[in-house]
C-alpha cells in the first residue's frame, strides 16, 4: 500500500504545488504525459507481459472515454441540472467560483470517479468479448483482428446519431448557476434542431438531455461531430492518481503468480501450457485488465479541458502512438513504458517551433533508438535492473528497492 | 498407469504417427527410442495434450485424456519437460522453477520442493537469480527437469534430455533420472517416460523400451533384452 500512498501524495503535489507554478501550457503537457503513462503501462500488460500484439488499444480508450463521458454528461444534468464542473480543489477550479470556498473533493468528483470506474468496466467487458474469440489467434493474425476492432469502434461511434448542431444559447441556459459576465449574451453550444420561435434560440440541450431515457443515451454523443459538453473534471491530481494505480497494478501483476503466467506465455507458449497454464484464459485476462486501465485513461481523456472526444480517438493513429511507447520502452518493461510515454509525448511538443522538420526528427529519433536499442530502451528489464544502477547500489551497500510504485517521472 | 492405444497424429497432410500403442507401468522408466523424425516427440506431445490425436485413445490411470487441454492434463500429474528445453529465457532461474509449481498453491510444500530441486541440481542454486537464457545447455536441461519436478509429477515425460549436451553432463542427467525413479527412501519413485536418441544411455537405465520407426512401433520389450538384440544393436547402438 505504501507505493499507492506515495502516488497519492505525488498526485496531490502535482495538482496543488506544481501546477500553479508552471503555467497552463506546461501543465497541459504534464497532464498529457500522465494519461500517456496510463495508456502505455496498460498496453504493456498485453503486448509486454503476454507478448500478444494488440493494435486496437485506442478502441478501449475511446469506449472508456465515451462510457465515462456519458455518466458525467447525463449524471451531472440529472443531479445538478447543468453540466458545469462541481468538483473540489483537487479537480481544478470551476469557472467563476472563488477557490477559497471550495472543498478539497467536491460532489462532482465522486461522480467523476464513478464515471472513471464505469469507463474502465465497460472497456474491460469489451476486452473480454473481443479477447475470447480473437486470442486464439497468434502473431500477425491477432494484430490484424485487434486493428480491425479499433476501426470498428471508430466507425460505430461515427454512426451514432448526430442530432446536435452548434447554435447560440442564452448564458443562463448553459450555466444556470453562474453569474453572466458583462457583455456576454449567448454561448455557442450544441443544441437540438427545435428552435424556440419566441427567442430564436435553440431548445436547451439540458431539457432534451434530462429527458433522454437510459436506452437512448448513445443518440446524444455527437456522432462524427464529436462528444462535446462533457464536464471537464480531469486534473493533474486525477491523472497521476490513475497513473500511480496503473503502475502499481502492473508491478504487482509482474511479481505475482498470476502475472508470471502472463510472462510465461510471452517466453514460450508451449512450455507455459506444459506447466499447466491455461494460456487462452490468461491471455483473455491480460486483455481484460489492460482494457480496464485503458478505459479509465479514456475517462480521464474525455474529461480533459480542450480535448474533443471523437470517433478519431479510437483510430489506429492513436493505437500506434501507444504501441510506439511500449515498443520504445522495451516490451515488458514498466519503467521503460513510463519513460517512453514521457519521451513520445514531449518530443513532438519540443519540436513545435520547427514544424517543418518535426515529423522528420520524430521519425528519425524513433529509427535511431530502434537501431541502437533494438529491444527498446530497457528490453524486458526495469530501469533499476541495469548494470549502472546495480553498480551504484553495490557501492552504496543497500538492498535494491522493491517496487517504485507511483513516483514516476 | 498410462495406456496409449492406436494413436495417430497428423500435421496437416503429413501423418506423423500411425497407430502407436504403448503402456507405462507405475514405478518404471520406459524409454522410447528411434531416430530423428520417427515421431518420438509427437508421441509425447500427444500424451501431454499439446497435439490432438486424429485417431486412437490415451488413458492415464483409467481416465481418457486425449481430448483434454494440456493444462488439465498437467493437473492430473502428467508433466512434460519439453523438447529444446522450453525454458523461459528472460526470467530468472527462480522464476522458472516457481512456474513449475503453477498448478499448486501449498506455499510451504512448494518451498520444500524448491529446496529439494536445489539439492538435486546444486548448479541451479548457484545461478538462482540469473536469467535462464544465460545458462549453459546442460544447466538449461537441469532447469527444465527441476521445473517439471515442481509440479510433483506422477508421470514425468522427458523429451531428449541428452540433446546437444557434453557426454559428462549427459552422465549426470541420467544419474539424476535414475535417482528420481528410485523408490521412496532414496528417490521419489516417479514414473518416467523417456524419449531418447541416445539409445545406449536410455536402454541402460530403462525397465522397458519401445522402438519407434517412421511413426510406428516396430519393437518392444524389456530394455535389457532390446539392448541385446541384433537389430537394435545394429541400428541404434553402433554395433555390428
Amino acid at each position: 500500500m505504501l507505493p499507492l500512498l506515495i502516488g497519492l501524495v505525488f498526485a496531490a503535489v502535482m495538482q496543488l504545488v506544481v501546477k500553479p507554478n508552471i503555467g497552463d501550457y506546461p501543465a497541459k503537457l504534464v497532464l498529457d504525459i500522465g494519461i500517456a503513462i496510463s495508456l502505455a503501462v496498460s498496453l504493456t500488460m498485453v503486448n509486454g507481459f503476454t507478448g500478444q500484439f494488440s493494435m486496437g488499444h485506442a478502441g478501449f480508450l475511446a469506449v472508456g472515454g465515451y462510457a465515462a463521458g456519458i455518466v458525467t454528461y447525463y449524471g451531472s444534468q440529472r443531479i445538478w441540472g447543468d453540466r458545469a464542473t462541481h468538483g473540489g480543489i483537487l479537480s481544478g477550479r470551476p469557472l467563476a467560483i472563488d477557490p477559497a470556498t471550495l472543498p478539497l473533493v467536491g460532489h462532482g468528483d465522486w461522480l467523476f470517479l464513478a464515471a472513471l470506474v464505469v469507463g474502465g468496466l465497460v472497456a474491460a467487458l469489451l476486452g473480454f468479448l473481443v479477447g475470447l474469440p480473437s486470442l486464439r489467434l497468434k502473431g500477425d493474425y491477432l494484430a490484424i483482428v485487434t486493428l480491425g476492432f479499433g476501426e470498428i469502434v471508430r466507425v460505430m461511434i461515427q454512426q451514432t446519431n448526430a442530432t446536435l448542431k452548434p447554435q447560440d444559447i442564452a448564458w443562463e441556459e448553459v450555466y444556470p448557476a453562474l453569474p453572466r459576465p458583462a457583455g456576454v449574451e449567448a454561448v455557442a453550444s450544441y443544441a437540438f434542431d427545435v428552435i424556440d420561435p419566441a427567442t430564436k434560440l435553440g431548445r436547451t440541450v439540458y431539457q432534451a438531455v434530462s429527458d433522454t431515457p437510459a436506452w437512448d443515451v448513445l443518440t446524444h454523443v455527437g456522432g462524427s461531430l464529436g462528444f462535446t459538453g462533457i464536464p471537464k473534471y480531469t486534473s493533474l491530481f486525477w491523472v497521476y492518481i490513475v497513473a500511480s494505480i496503473t503502475i502499481f497494478a502492473a508491478f504487482r501483476l509482474k511479481q505475482s503468480t498470476f502475472g508470471r503466467a502472463f510472462l510465461s506465455i510471452r517466453e514460450d507458449e508451449v512450455a507455459a501450457e506444459a506447466m499447466g497454464v491455461n494460456t487462452t484464459r490468461y491471455k483473455v485476462w491480460a486483455f481484460v485488465i489492460s482494457a480496464f486501465f485503458a478505459g479509465v485513461a479514456g475517462g480521464l481523456f474525455a474529461h480533459t479541458l480542450g480535448v474533443g472526444l471523437s470517433a478519431e480517438t479510437a483510430g489506429f493513429l492513436k493505437s500506434f502512438d501507444i504501441i510506439i511507447m511500449v515498443v520504445l520502452g522495451g516490451l515488458g518493461s514498466i519503467s521503460g513504458a513510463v519513460i517512453a510515454a514521457v519521451v513520445v509525448t514531449v518530443l513532438p511538443e519540443a519540436l513545435r517551433d520547427i514544424p517543418q522538420y518535426r515529423l522528420i526528427i520524430y521519425a528519425l529519433a524513433l529509427i535511431l533508438i530502434m537501431i541502437f536499442r533494438p529491444k527498446g530502451l530497457l528490453g524486458t528489464h526495469e530501469i533499476w535492473d541495469r548494470a549502472v544502477w546495480k553498480r551504484v547500489r553495490r557501492r552504496g551497500g543497500s538492498e535494491p528497492g522493491k517496487a517504485k510504485g507511483g513516483s514516476s517521472p | 498407469m498410462l495406456e496409449v492405444r492406436d494413436v495417430s497424429v497428423s500435421y496437416g497432410a503429413i501423418k506423423a504417427l500411425h497407430g502407436v500403442s504403448l503402456t507405462v507401468e507405475q514405478g518404471q522408466i520406459v524409454t522410447l527410442i528411434g531416430c530423428n523424425g520417427a515421431g518420438k516427440s509427437t508421441t509425447l506431445r500427444a500424451i501431454s495434450g499439446l497435439v490432438k490425436p486424429s485417431a486412437g485413445s490415451i488413458h492415464f490411470e483409467g481416465k481418457p485424456v486425449s481430448r483434454m487441454p494440456p493444462h488439465e492434463i498437467v493437473r492430473l500429474g502428467v508433466v512434460q519437460a519439453p523438447e529444446g528445453r522450453g525454458i523461459f529465457s528472460n526470467m530468472t532461474v527462480r522464476e522458472n522453477i516457481d512456474l513449475g509449481a503453477f498448478t499448486r498453491s501449498d506455499k510451504h510444500a512448494i518451498a520444500a520442493d524448491r529446496e529439494k530441486a536445489m539439492e538435486l541440481f546444486p548448479r541451479l542454486r548457484e545461478r538462482i537469480s540469473q536469467n535462464a537464457g544465460t545458462l549453459s545447455g546442460g544447466e538449461q536441461q537441469m532447469l527444465a527437469i527441476a521445473r517439471a519436478l515442481m509440479a510433483r509429477p506422477r508421470l514425468l515425460l522427458l523429451d531428449e534430455p541428452s540433446l546437444g549436451l557434453a557426454p559428462q553432463i549427459v552422465q549426470t542427467i541420467f544419474k539424476i533420472i535414475r535417482e528420481l525413479n528410485a523408490p521412496p527412501p532414496r528417490g521419489a519413485g516417479t514414473t518416467i517416460l523417456l524419449v531418447e536418441q541416445n539409445a545406449h544411455m536410455a536402454l541402460n537405465i530403462a525397465h522397458h523400451a519401445y522402438v519407434l520407426e517412421v511413426g510406428a512401433i516396430t519393437m518392444q520389450g524389456p530394455a535389457a533384452q532390446l539392448a541385446a538384440s541384433d537389430e537394435v544393436r545394429k541400428a541404434y547402438l553402433g554395433g555390428r
